[in-house]
């Protein structure tokens, strides 16, 4: 292990990790932003029935306060744009939530007109597949992204998106 | 089954416009009309006071592509005081145009819109013919039979036809 490393791991680094990333995943702020019918199980678990407050969850109105984008619905090539500008918007740190089949590879849209997994247009850290999911799929696709956010070391600069880092997914492999 | 009364009048006022008639399953009278006169008989229709067929429910087009005339553009009319149904069908072959009838119909506009975008079909004296789903830059009309199922390949369809432009590909009509 070289000194570098070491000056990395040592008690106060992680310990101030341990308190930013405390702080950024109370208080997950995605933004008011859903493209299909995804994005009516994505109000209802807004809603009081699911209740994402209780989470610190809390949907903003401008991209600019948020820290989570929950693509929730299909993404035509000619809307994906404004999802890139949306993205583009938000202030680092920020996360992507992949919500439902369309948003994560195109779904039943193999056409010309769609984009065939929002990976290919902005990097997603949570795939949450069904179609729609459930508001309590989605509400486990934040728990994940909670528990994403608490192993990341973001006391150092590190990229903001490693090369290997691939998206988690809430469901289960398909068999192969 | 079509109403009598509804074929009599169509008969009697509208006969010279009429190629060919027939009556399909779902009860629609069918009429298959030559490009050229589909201006005149449709002003016709809807300004007789027994037929006042004054509400265009739907433009279609189908693509026959091995046949000739390949294209059919279908009018779908009904009359609302009158309840009754009408299905025109006009014939014609590519790099034709055909006549717009959003002189009789305001609401043909966005119809005749739809089937430019999709086939790529131009309706000469159109106010404002252009795109009305994709975006102004999309090449081709996906709607077509030689359209391929999953588009060109890009950087959002990594499943797409590989777009082959060495091919003269005429997208004009």
């Amino acid at each position: 292990m070289s000194a570098e490393q070491d000056s990395t791991t040592n008690v106060f680094f992680t310990a101030l990790d341990g308190v930013i990333n405390w702080s950024r995943r109370s208080a997950l702020w995605p933004e008011t932003f859903g493209i299909a019918c995804c994005a009516i199980e994505m109000i209802s678990a807004g809603c009081s029935r699911y209740d994402l407050d209780r989470f610190g969850i809390v949907f903003r109105a401008s991209p600019r306060q948020s820290d989570v984008m929950v693509i929730a619905g299909t993404v035509t090539k000619k809307f994906a744009p404004i999802v890139k500008l949306l993205y583009d918007q938000m202030p680092e740190p920020r996360w992507v939530i992949a919500m439902g089949s369309c948003a994560i590879s195109g779904g039943v849209y193999n056409t010309y007109a769609v984009v065939q997994g929002s990976e290919l247009l902005v990097p997603v850290d949570v795939n949450v597949p069904g179609c729609p999911p459930r508001p309590d799929a989605l509400m486990h696709g934040f728990l994940l992204l909670q528990e994403k956010i608490k192993r990341s070391r973001s006391g150092r600069h590190i990229p903001v998106r490693d090369v290997d880092d691939v998206p988690v997914s809430t469901g289960k492999p398909p068999p192969q | 089954m079509p109403d009598a009364a509804l074929l009599n009048i169509l008969k009697s006022t509208c006969d010279r416009f009429i190629v060919d008639s027939f009556d399909t399953t779902d009860g629609f009278p069918c009429l298959v009309i030559e490009r050229n006169n589909i201006v005149p008989l449709c002003a016709q229709l809807k300004r007789h006071s027994d037929l006042q067929f004054n509400f265009l429910s739907d433009i279609c087009v189908v693509d026959f592509l091995p046949k000739i005339p390949r294209f059919e553009v279908l009018y779908h009319l009904y009359s609302i005081p009158y309840k009754y149904r009408l299905r025109l069908k006009c014939p014609f072959t590519e790099g034709q145009e055909i006549p717009s009838v959003t002189t009789v119909w305001r609401t043909a506009n966005w119809h005749e819109r739809e089937a430019y975008d999709m086939y790529g079909i131009v309706f000469s004296d159109h106010p404002d013919l252009r795109r009305i789903f994709m975006w102004d830059e999309f090449e081709g009309y996906p709607q077509r039979k030689d359209f391929p199922l999953r588009g060109y390949r890009d950087e959002y369809n990594p499943f797409g036809e590989e777009p082959d432009w060495s091919e003269d590909q005429d997208w004009s009509h």
